[in-house]
């Protein structure tokens, strides 16, 4: 408990990543929020990265944490531009009245 | 002993803003609540011995992705649509599949962690990069610009991939914006700018626009 290892911030990686998930499943109303939970599990991979490539000695961990980084910055910069357009052009961003690709 | 303490107080942190961030009602109070994790992670890596990563999250994340995304909310207006999805007025089931699904995964990653076992000679046969008189930032540099220096470069396309995107997506030409036309201005030519009329005496020029 004192000792503080590996296995604890794979733990708290794990609990960071469950709750990203939670808010991707419950949340109906704003799909912004929905985004910022992509965002936490993409930090949850990158504490389970950092904290193994720190305890194996070995640095590819942390150079893939930092392309992890990038791709999650573009992902937020184009994720953000749909959904202005999509506002632009329905006038909602709820999540429960985006389904115009159910046919 | 330290390590202990502040592991467990940025954990706690992290974890009560992370809930924070799927559970508040107000959407800029979430994007505020992901600052705070993102910040409290980038300690966790510098008390690891990450600093380089710790930093660049800090740079990345608090200064670019969530000022964007604050940008976003307020642009859009989405403050006053409370996310209240307690108060769904259509029961469609989602709360209690996202819950089995969740604990789920959540079990299955614990049951991971918990077999995890060390291979007793695993330090002996990992390829060391870090040499212990550099600091963290100087053997990621090292490694990055040798080894990964492809990655890195498509990394950079990605980013400009991205960056052309977003612009495209969201660019719209207005009705009723007068803009300079280069292409009119520089093709215009003598004879249809300039017009040479005979003047009569004492009747002037009648201009028809």
């Amino acid at each position: 408990m004192i000792e503080i290892g590996l296995g604890h911030y794979l733990t708290l990686g794990a609990i960071i990543f469950t709750i990203g998930i939670i808010g991707i499943f419950l949340n109906r109303k704003n799909i912004i929020v929905i985004l910022m939970s992509i965002e936490l599990i993409l930090l949850a991979v990158n504490i389970n990265l950092v904290s193994f490539s720190i305890y194996l000695d070995d640095l590819s961990g942390q150079v893939f944490t930092l392309f992890i980084l990038t791709v999650a910055a573009a992902e937020a910069a184009i994720g953000l531009a749909i959904i202005v357009v999509y506002f632009r052009n329905s006038g909602t961003i709820r999540v429960e009245e985006i389904n115009k690709l159910k046919g | 002993m330290s390590h202990a303490i502040f592991f467990y107080i940025f954990s706690t942190i992290a974890i009560i803003s992370a809930i924070m961030v799927t559970v508040s009602k107000n959407t800029v109070h979430s994007v505020f609540f992901l600052i705070l994790d993102f910040i409290s992670i980038s300690c966790l890596f510098i008390m690891l011995g990450a600093e380089f990563l710790g930093m660049i999250m800090l740079i990345v994340y608090v200064g670019a992705v969530a000022v964007l995304f604050l940008f976003v909310v307020m642009m859009l207006n989405v403050a006053q649509q409370k996310n209240q999805w307690f108060l769904s007025t259509d029961s469609s089931g989602h709360i209690p599949v996202g819950l089995i699904i969740s604990t789920i995964i959540f079990f299955e990653l614990i049951i991971v962690i918990g077999g995890w076992k060390y291979k007793p000679d695993l330090s002996n046969k990992v390829d060391s990069l870090t040499i212990s008189t550099l600091s963290n930032t100087h053997s990621l540099g090292q490694v990055l610009y040798t080894d990964y220096i492809h990655v890195f470069q498509i990394s950079g396309m990605i980013l400009l991939v991205a960056m052309i995107g977003a612009i495209v997506l969201t660019f719209r030409q207005r009705e009723g914006v007068k803009k300079q036309s280069y292409i009119k201005q520089i093709s215009r030519e003598r004879s249809e700018g300039v017009e040479l009329v005979n003047v009569e005496t004492n009747k002037g020029v009648s201009v028809d626009d």
